[in-house]
Order: C-alpha cells, then sequence, then structure tokens
C-alpha cells in the first residue's frame, strides 16, 4: 500500500514501521522538515542530547543493550561531522546504527552552502554502508534498506544524507516489505568445515574456546547455544572484551577475560591449547599480541560472519564463514548425533593445569591505609551490586580494563564499552542510551574522570529526562593508562599526563540538579556506593583512587601470551625497542 | 575450486578450502569486480585499496550492464597471496558489490589494454617509428609532419615493450586505459 506524503513524513514513518521507539539527535537547520513532523507524533520518543557524539554513543548504548538498531538524527555539517567519531567506533566494534543526517538541499549541493559538508564522502570510510538520497520517491526504499544492511551480516553503522528540499517534496511512500535487497549474507556454515571443527573436538587434548562480540551480536539465543555447548564438552572458555556475558562469569569453566589485560590462566590456556575454537572474535592485535609467538602449538578453528576476518591477522585451520548462532547449532547436532565424544583423559589433565594457573590468583591485591586502591573500589562495587540485573558501560583506560576484571558479567547485552576505536568520552552517554532502553534498571558508568570529561555535557540530557545514571569516577587525576606506558615505556616521564584543574565533581552534580558522591576513605566506601545505588536520579560518584596505581596483569607489547607482568614486579626495561612502537 | 569466489547471497560458497598459501612472494592478480553502477562506488572501491594499504597497478571501470545497472570494475593488484585474499573479502564486503573474481587463479582469462603514443619526431626516427608501429600492428589514428599519434592494442607486456621501442624514437607523451580482462571459454 503505497501513499503520498512529504520526505520528512516518510522519514517518520519508515521509523515507525521498522519498530523504532527512540531516537538521539540535535536539531539544526536542515533538518527542521524532519523535526517538525517529530514534533507531530507520539510514536517515537527523541532525546535531545547535548552534542551530536553524544547522540552516536547514546544510540550505540541503545543498540548493544537491546541488540536493535540504533538511530541518530542530526543536522547538516557540523551535526554530521561530529558523529564521526561514533560512526568509527560502531563500525570497529560491529554496532547496528541508522544515522539520518539532513544535507543542504540538492540545488546547493557543492556551492560550499552555509553548514554545508560532503557527509557521505567523510563518512564513507566510518560506515558499513551511507547513502545521499536525491529524489523523495527514492527515500522510504533507502531507509528499509539502511536497516536490513545495518543489521544484516556483520552489523554496523549505516548513514543516510537526506536533502532539505527531499524532505519538503512530496514523493510515493513504499512500506516496509520482505527485503528485495542484493545484499544477502549467508548465514549458515559449511557442513564438512562444521564435520571437521567436530572431529577436532572429538580429539583434542588442550582445548579453548575464545569467544568474542560476534556471539553477541548474534543475539541471545547465540549466547545459550555456547553455554550448552561448553558445559556439554566441558571445555575451558575465555572472551575477549567484547564478548563478556556471552558465558557466565559464575559458570565453572569460565576462565575470565584474555588479551593484554587478560587473566593470568586465560593467556596461558590460549598459548598452551592444541585446539582454539575462535567464536566471534577476530584476533585483535589486543588479544594475540606479536603474532609470531600466537598461540605456536594450536590448531585454529575460527566461526566468524565476515569472511574478510578470516586469515587477516592469524592463519586458522578451520575457517567457518556464517552467524555464530546458526554455526553453533549445527555444530552442537553433528557432536550429538556422533556419540557426545571428546577426550575425557586428557581434559581432567588440562583441567588441572589450568587449576594451576588458576591458582596464581593474578588479581589479587592488597587494600591498605587510608587511600582506596581502584581495584578495591571495583570490588565492594561488585559486592554490592551483584542482585541487580545491572548494565555497566565504561569509559576507555585503566578504569575500563579494571572493570573488565572485577566485574561479573552473568548475562550478554549488559557491558557496554568502546573496544575497537577505545573511544574516551563513549560511557556517560552510552550510559544513556542504556538507561533509555531500560528505564528501571540499574545503570553504571565505570569512569575515569579524564574520560568522564570528554562528554561531560550529557549531564543535562540525563536530567532533562530524568535518567538516574550513576557515573561513578575512579578519580586519580591522572590518564591512568598513558602514565602506565609513560612509566614502562618513556623512563617515567610524565608528558602531559595528569588532570589539572578539575572540577569539583560533587559541586558539579549540584550545579546540574544531581546528585555528587564524593569518597576517599575505604572504610566509607561501601555505605557511599549504597547512598549512590538508592538515590533515585543521576549521580556523580567521585571516588579518589591510588594515583599511580597500574593495571596488570599485561603483556607487555612484543611479548608472548606466557610472559605476563604480574602485579608488583618491576615495571623498567619490560619493553624493549621493538615493543616500544607498538601501541 | 578458487581460494575465495564470493558471490553474494549465496549459501554454497565455502571457505572449507581456503588454505592460502602464506609466503611473501608478492604475486599480481587481476580482479574483475561487478558492482551496483551508483554514485560513489568507484570512491568506495578506491577508499577501500588507499585506506588499508593496497596497491592498485591499474583500475578500469565502465557500466557493462544498462538495465541491470551494473559496473565492471577491473583492477590489477600486487601484493603477498594473504594480502590479495583480504583484498577480495573486503572487496566482497562492499555493500554495492555483486562479485568478486580473480582472473588469475580462476582459470585462464584474456587481458586487453588500449594506448596512445604520441612520437614527434622528422627524418629517419620518423621513418622507424611507422615501421615499428607496422610491426606491432598499432595504428596511426593523428599525423602532422613531424607527429605522429598511434593507437595499440594488446597485452600490457606488449604495450610496455611498444613504449620501450617508441622512446629513442621522440616518444612525448602517452595515454593509457589500463588492463580490460574476461576469463575465457565458457
Amino acid at each position: 500500500m503505497t501513499r503520498k506524503m512529504t520526505g520528512a513524513k516518510m522519514i517518520v514513518q519508515a521509523l515507525i514501521d521498522q519498530g523504532v521507539d527512540t531516537i538521539f539527535g540535535y536539531p539544526g537547520g536542515a533538518v527542521l522538515p524532519i523535526y517538525d513532523e517529530v514534533f507531530q507524533q507520539n510514536s517515537i520518543k527523541h532525546v535531545l542530547v547535548r552534542h551530536e557524539q553524544g547522540a552516536v554513543h547514546a544510540a550505540e548504548g541503545y543498540a548493544r543493550s537491546t541488540g536493535k538498531p540504533g538511530v541518530v538524527l542530526v543536522t547538516s555539517g557540523p551535526g554530521a561531522t561530529n558523529a564521526v567519531t561514533g560512526l568509527t567506533d560502531a563500525l570497529m566494534d560491529s554496532i547496528p546504527l541508522v544515522v539520518l543526517t539532513g544535507q543542504v538541499p540538492t540545488f546547493m549541493i557543492g556551492s560550499d552552502a552555509f553548514q554545508e559538508a560532503d557527509t557521505v564522502g567523510i563518512t564513507r570510510p566510518c560506515t558499513k554502508h551511507n547513502w545521499l538520497v536525491k529524489e523523495t520517491d527514492k527515500l522510504s526504499g533507502v531507509l528499509h534498506e539502511a536497516f536490513h544492511v545495518a543489521t544484516s551480516g556483520r552489523p554496523g553503522p549505516v548513514l543516510i544524507d537526506i536533502p532539505k528540499d527531499v524532505q519538503f517534496a512530496t514523493g510515493t511512500y513504499t512500506p516496509k516489505k520482505p527485503s528485495v535487497s542484493h545484499y544477502q549474507p549467508p548465514v549458515k556454515g559449511d557442513m564438512n568445515a562444521i564435520t571437521e571443527l567436530v572431529e577436532a573436538i572429538e580429539t583434542a587434548k588442550r582445548p579453548v574456546f575464545y569467544t568474542g562480540g560476534g556471539v553477541i551480536n548474534s543475539g541471545p539465543a547465540a549466547s545459550q547455544l555456547l553455554r550448552e555447548l561448553v558445559e556439554a564438552t566441558g571445555f575451558p572458555i575465555t572472551s575477549t572484551l567484547m564478548g563478556l556475558g556471552c558465558y557466565p562469569a559464575s559458570g565453572d569453566k569460565w576462565l575470565g577475560m584474555l588479551g593484554m589485560h587478560g587473566l593470568y590462566q586465560a593467556n596461558m590456556a590460549m598459548h598452551d591449547c592444541d585446539l582454539m575454537i575462535n567464536v566471534g572474535a577476530r584476533f585483535d592485535d589486543r588479544i594475540t599480541g606479536v603474532v609470531d609467538m600466537f598461540s605456536p602449538k594450536s590448531k585454529k578453528a575460527h566461526i566468524d560472519i565476515d569472511p574478510s576476518s578470516i586469515n587477516k591477522i592469524i592463519r586458522v585451520d578451520i575457517p567457518i564463514i556464517g552467524d555464530v548462532g546458526h554455526v553453533l547449532e549445527d555444530l552442537l547436532k553433528v557432536w550429538k548425533s556422533r556419540g557426545r565424544k571428546t577426550n575425557s583423559e586428557a581434559m581432567a589433565k588440562w583441567w588441572k593445569k589450568i587449576d594451576a594457573w588458576r591458582s596464581i590468583d593474578c588479581l589479587k591485591f592488597e587494600q591498605k591505609g587510608k587511600i582506596i586502591k581502584p581495584q578495591y573500589a571495583l570490588s565492594r562495587l561488585e559486592a554490592l551490586t551483584k542482585k541487580y540485573d545491572r548494565y555497566i558501560c565504561t569509559e576507555v583506560g585503566q578504569h575500563q580494563m579494571w572493570a573488565a576484571q572485577y566485574l561479573d558479567f552473568e548475562a550478554p547485552n549488559r557491558w557496554m564499552t568502546s573496544g575497537g576505536l577505545g573511544t574516551m568520552g563513549y560511557g556517560f552517554p552510552a550510559s544513556i542510551g542504556v538507561q533509555m532502553a531500560h528505564p528501571d534498571a540499574l545503570v553504571i558508568n565505570v569512569a575515569g574522570e579524564a574520560s568522564w570529561l570528554m562528554n561531560m555535557q550529557e549531564m543535562g540530557t540525563a536530567m532533562q529526562y530524568g535518567l538516574p545514571v550513576k557515573q561513578f569516577i575512579l578519580n586519580n587525576e591522572r590518564l591512568g593508562m598513558v602514565r602506565q606506558w609513560q612509566e614502562l615505556l618513556h623512563g617515567e616521564r610524565y608528558s602531559q599526563s595528569w588532570s589539572e584543574s578539575l572540577p569539583d565533581f560533587v559541586k558539579l552534580a549540584e550545579a546540574f540538579g544531581a546528585k555528587g558522591i564524593l569518597c576517599s576513605d575505604p572504610d566509607d566506601l561501601d555505605d557511599a556506593i549504597m547512598e549512590m545505588l538508592t538515590y533515585d536520579g543521576p549521580v556523580i560518584f567521585d571516588c579518589l583512587v591510588e594515583k599511580h596505581e597500574n593495571c596488570f596483569p599485561m603483556i607487555p607489547s612484543g611479548k608472548a601470551h606466557n610472559d605476563m607482568m604480574l602485579a608488583g614486579v618491576d615495571t623498567q626495561g619490560v619493553i624493549d625497542a621493538k615493543g616500544s612502537v607498538l601501541v | 575450486m578458487s581460494p575465495l569466489k564470493i558471490k553474494k547471497g549465496s549459501t554454497s560458497h565455502s571457505a572449507y578450502n581456503l588454505r592460502p598459501n602464506f609466503s611473501d612472494v608478492i604475486e599480481r592478480h587481476t580482479l574483475a569486480v561487478l558492482v551496483e553502477n551508483e554514485p560513489g562506488v568507484l570512491a568506495r572501491v578506491i577508499g577501500l585499496f588507499s585506506g588499508r594499504g593496497y596497491n592498485i597497478d591499474s583500475l578500469t571501470v565502465a557500466e557493462v550492464d544498462h538495465t541491470g545497472h551494473l559496473s565492471r570494475i577491473t583492477i590489477v593488484t600486487s601484493g603477498t597471496p594473504q594480502v590479495i585474499e583480504q583484498i577480495k573479502a573486503q572487496l566482497g564486503r562492499i555493500v554495492p558489490v555483486h562479485e568478486v573474481h580473480d582472473l588469475t587463479v580462476e582459470g585462464p582469462s584474456v587481458e586487453r589494454e588500449l594506448a596512445m603514443f604520441k612520437v614527434t619526431g622528422t627524418g629517419d626516427k620518423r621513418v622507424e617509428a611507422l615501421r615499428l608501429a607496422d610491426i606491432f600492428r598499432a595504428n596511426v589514428v593523428d599525423s602532422t609532419l613531424e607527429t605522429f599519434v598511434f593507437e595499440i592494442t594488446g597485452a600490457p607486456d606488449k604495450i610496455d615493450a611498444f613504449a620501450e621501442l617508441m622512446r629513442p624514437l621522440g616518444l612525448t607523451d602517452v595515454a593509457r586505459t589500463g588492463v580490460a580482462a574476461l576469463p575465457r571459454g565458457n
């Protein structure tokens, strides 16, 4: 059933047809007709952010915590360029977003008009796909296609640039229909390859599951299948930063996160395994370290929906291209039909070895004296919020790694962090997006003071929409991770890595009408956290922590997985010249 | 089977036989990429090569199917086998890309390029240029008393060879189209 309507109305109609309930945006000259339509309807909530970067990160938080695409509406020129960091972030972490930008009218494109930018040109490398729509009749088709592309295959951000005259003009609206797009990435894995993996599982002596964000992106069913597979085989499982929650941290097969700041047992298991089953991860350099020394003795299987992930960094023996959920379903079926075999004798030995690594207890720390250790702060946060079905966001840096190490995740879609791009300023707006999607849930943003200041303007948004997001700031008055690397690599010359002229966070909270809590004494910490949890509204929690704490364990640049630095070691001269050029 | 022939919309393609040889030898491959003929599609392909640091030795593009709205991009690129596999997989990821074919590994193919050479000179050199052009089956498409413009079609090697011969004879300008290629037979 097609109907005539203006381009602006089509946009709102298409969003409604796609089941969108919330959009994040900021108005401007080139999107006024769309905002006029937003004003005249009640189906879609619009969240007015304070900066376009905040809109995109909020949409990312919404998308990650719901599995649905996040939607952003911003104006031309600066509105679009401010969205670029968020788009790149979403592309790196495979987050589905549909970003709508206004554009100057078609007859002015190319004339350096006011607030004109080559938005499709600028965003081509940081979107999965983008469109400039020059005819109103084509608008609805592109809108529906955009949702299809953003959510099919490996998800990612897409952008539609819509000139103002196209918004005003009247055209034919075509409703959503089964996709006619030629873009149909296959989801089923090759059965021969799956069978080959089953054979490897049956005989493996030292297997490990190495899981990632692909499991989360595949949906809750994929996490369920993964849990079934792990329990049935008894294989140990580790996960990347992106995949935390796909297997419960309370599960006894759980080794913890792997990688540069991963847990000792996880990295040792990866290094010594004879069968590595990569499920929806991409051999990122934070995981592999130096590729020549990465898990030298293992046969490697790789399940990924994106063919370009296969053999990009690490050569694998059993590549399986497909959606994690579909492949795991087939894998389980084949493995069961062949008699559910594993090498139980070898497995018992393997677990003994793993338990020895676990006994090192690489996350142990000692809270003594009157200064709060950041690890202690997060341990207490974990203990006091365990009973909630909580959502955790983070900024980027030491606090992010500590959060990944000391907080436990039992379910997927509860952990929102900027992994691939490492965007400082991500967490606060992301927490707003999460809280919009889950109004009654406990949403905490674990932050560092430097990251948090990067998008602190969003306090206004949190207040305006009454979003009780808890900003848990581990304040060490340092760019902690930069400082740590300067200690390790640059002779303890701390160039520009301290936070000078910090605001009084309590007063800052009060200036916005929110609650501020300052805590500097470990003895007061529990009460302060409880006060944060019980307050009905946004809270800025300024937790003053030890200023020179390093984040351990750590694989120093240029070293192998079995060459980790544990807490309490000498930090000087650990990284050689070859390692120091790596980031 | 080809190492990685990505055909969109097909569920039968498998990476099972994808066992590339991870050698460090630089190989030259000719890729044929069928794309949706829409604005910006060439920029997407070129941006992929520049953004990820791949080489383009030559590139040609033109619409080949007006009703089907398809263009064919022929790219000659070079890299290690691993890089070539990545290039193909990355091309396959671009949404308006329909098909990626590696003509170098998918069986025999023919490659042709058209070039124009302007040769300036008088006397013996001018006669020699004309004689060599005849041997290479190059056509004279423009002539003045002091210049010829030759048009030559052939495999890139042949055009390189012709260019080498023309250089001492007064070669002043060269225009080459880059390689167009098709698989042989069915």
